[in-house]
């Protein structure tokens, strides 16, 4: 029962754009329109969960046994980095019309805080296997639905009136804070 | 001579990388908690900075165009490993504050866009003045925002607590009597995160275009 409830609070309680403020950067820059907030959330769901999944082995039976933990940041860097441009390569020969949807966004995601932080806090909260599949993908989760909502949010707001010295990236944060302290309240239910 | 400083000041504050590029966000909103800690990730991207312009700027000319952005990223991460084993060593209790947000600064988009877009085309000595810029900017924001955010949130500001195993002293200040002011704890939060960084951008830059009209959109 573990497992559900830290999906249910990776998704919500604990969600990384939000809480955690990792991946604010595609958040406020390119979640401009509904598609481009979506085609970018897929791909860093797909990122996220594979590489949490191949870092988990790489920690565990590579940098333990060798007593090189010192080097997870360098290391795991290099594997988002491979990882994304291995994916970009499969899905080009693959899966055109998918990488015509998401490939645009696939190179950013590499700088992403998103992925590297989800891979950072699974090794900080000593998760297992299971635990880093499903804290992975309910992270991803997370960060889809609330880049879907804020995208649409934002199309309301471009309009509306605004101050001309908050439009942009003042308004999207403070907009931001208004989501997040309504995320927070399923913490005090 | 002073004209120098003078024009050098002024970069810092109208090209910040916070404030008006908006680079660096996810630090800057998650470790504003208390003065103390915005100094610190301030300086921590700063030496980052200053160390990975100045590799950079040495290793450019052997890098192929391709591989660049890896090869430029294993070399921050290089100078965030530093960090990582000295703070661990030396100051632990930062260390365990500043949490996976110091290994982020690997992703941090002001460092790799220093290194991309000045210290790759740019001899030595400008790169590392351009680092120096650039971290002090950020530092200066986030200084900014984290005693924006303690004493409202908290009604004191911290100088000295984590990193006293290394001063020897403990330095907090109470801002105001208790009984005047009840501290809100939004701003410690991270929606209060969002809301003061959101007003302090939008604040920032009013004050900037104040010779135009500030009107609505």
């Amino acid at each position: 029962m573990n497992l559900i409830s830290l999906l249910i609070t990776s998704i919500l309680t604990q969600n990384i754009i939000l809480t955690k403020f990792l991946g604010i950067c595609p958040f406020v820059g390119v979640s401009d329109d509904e598609e481009s907030g979506l085609g970018m959330g897929l791909a860093v769901t797909l990122v996220i969960t594979v590489s949490s999944i191949l870092t988990y082995f790489i920690h565990h039976y590579i940098l333990i046994p060798t007593n090189t933990e010192y080097l997870r940041t360098i290391v795991f860097i290099l594997v988002i980095a491979s990882l994304v441009q291995m994916i970009e390569i499969i899905m080009r020969r693959y899966f055109p019309r998918l990488h015509k949807l998401l490939g645009l966004y696939l190179p950013l995601i590499t700088t992403n805080c998103a992925v590297l932080g989800v891979i950072l806090l699974n090794v900080f909260n000593n998760y297992n296997l299971i635990q880093t599949i499903v804290f992975a993908f309910g992270s991803s989760i997370g960060f889809l639905l609330v880049i879907y909502i804020f995208s649409t949010i934002r199309e309301k707001i471009r309009t509306n009136p605004i101050i001309k010295s908050f439009t942009d990236f003042p308004i999207a944060l403070i907009t931001a804070g208004i989501m997040a302290l309504i995320f927070l309240r399923y913490i005090g239910g | 001579m002073k004209k120098k400083t003078f024009s050098f000041l002024g970069e810092i504050l109208n090209e910040n990388p916070l404030f008006v590029s908006s680079l660096g966000m996810c630090s800057a909103l998650a470790i504003t908690l208390t003065f103390e800690n915005s100094l610190m990730m301030g300086l921590s991207v700063l030496f980052v900075l200053m160390g990975s312009n100045l590799i950079v700027s040495l290793i450019s000319k052997w890098v192929a165009e391709e591989i660049r952005i890896p090869a430029f990223i294993v070399v921050i991460a290089t100078f965030v490993t530093i960090l990582e084993l000295l703070m661990k060593t030396y100051v632990p209790s930062l260390f365990q504050a500043l949490g996976i947000y110091l290994p982020l600064i690997v992703v941090n988009c002001i460092i790799l866009g220093r290194a991309l877009s000045f210290a790759s085309k740019n001899k030595i000595k400008a790169s590392i003045l351009d680092g120096l810029k650039a971290g002090l900017g950020f530092t200066f924001a986030l200084i900014l925002l984290g005693t924006v955010r303690e004493v409202l949130g908290n009604n004191q500001i911290t100088f000295m607590d984590k990193i006293s195993p290394l001063t020897g002293y403990i330095a907090k200040y109470q801002i105001l009597p208790v009984n005047d002011i009840i501290p809100n704890k939004l701003f410690l939060s991270p929606a209060g995160a969002f809301i003061t960084l959101g007003l302090l951008i939008g604040i920032i830059k009013a004050i900037r275009n104040r010779g135009g009209k500030d009107e609505l959109n």
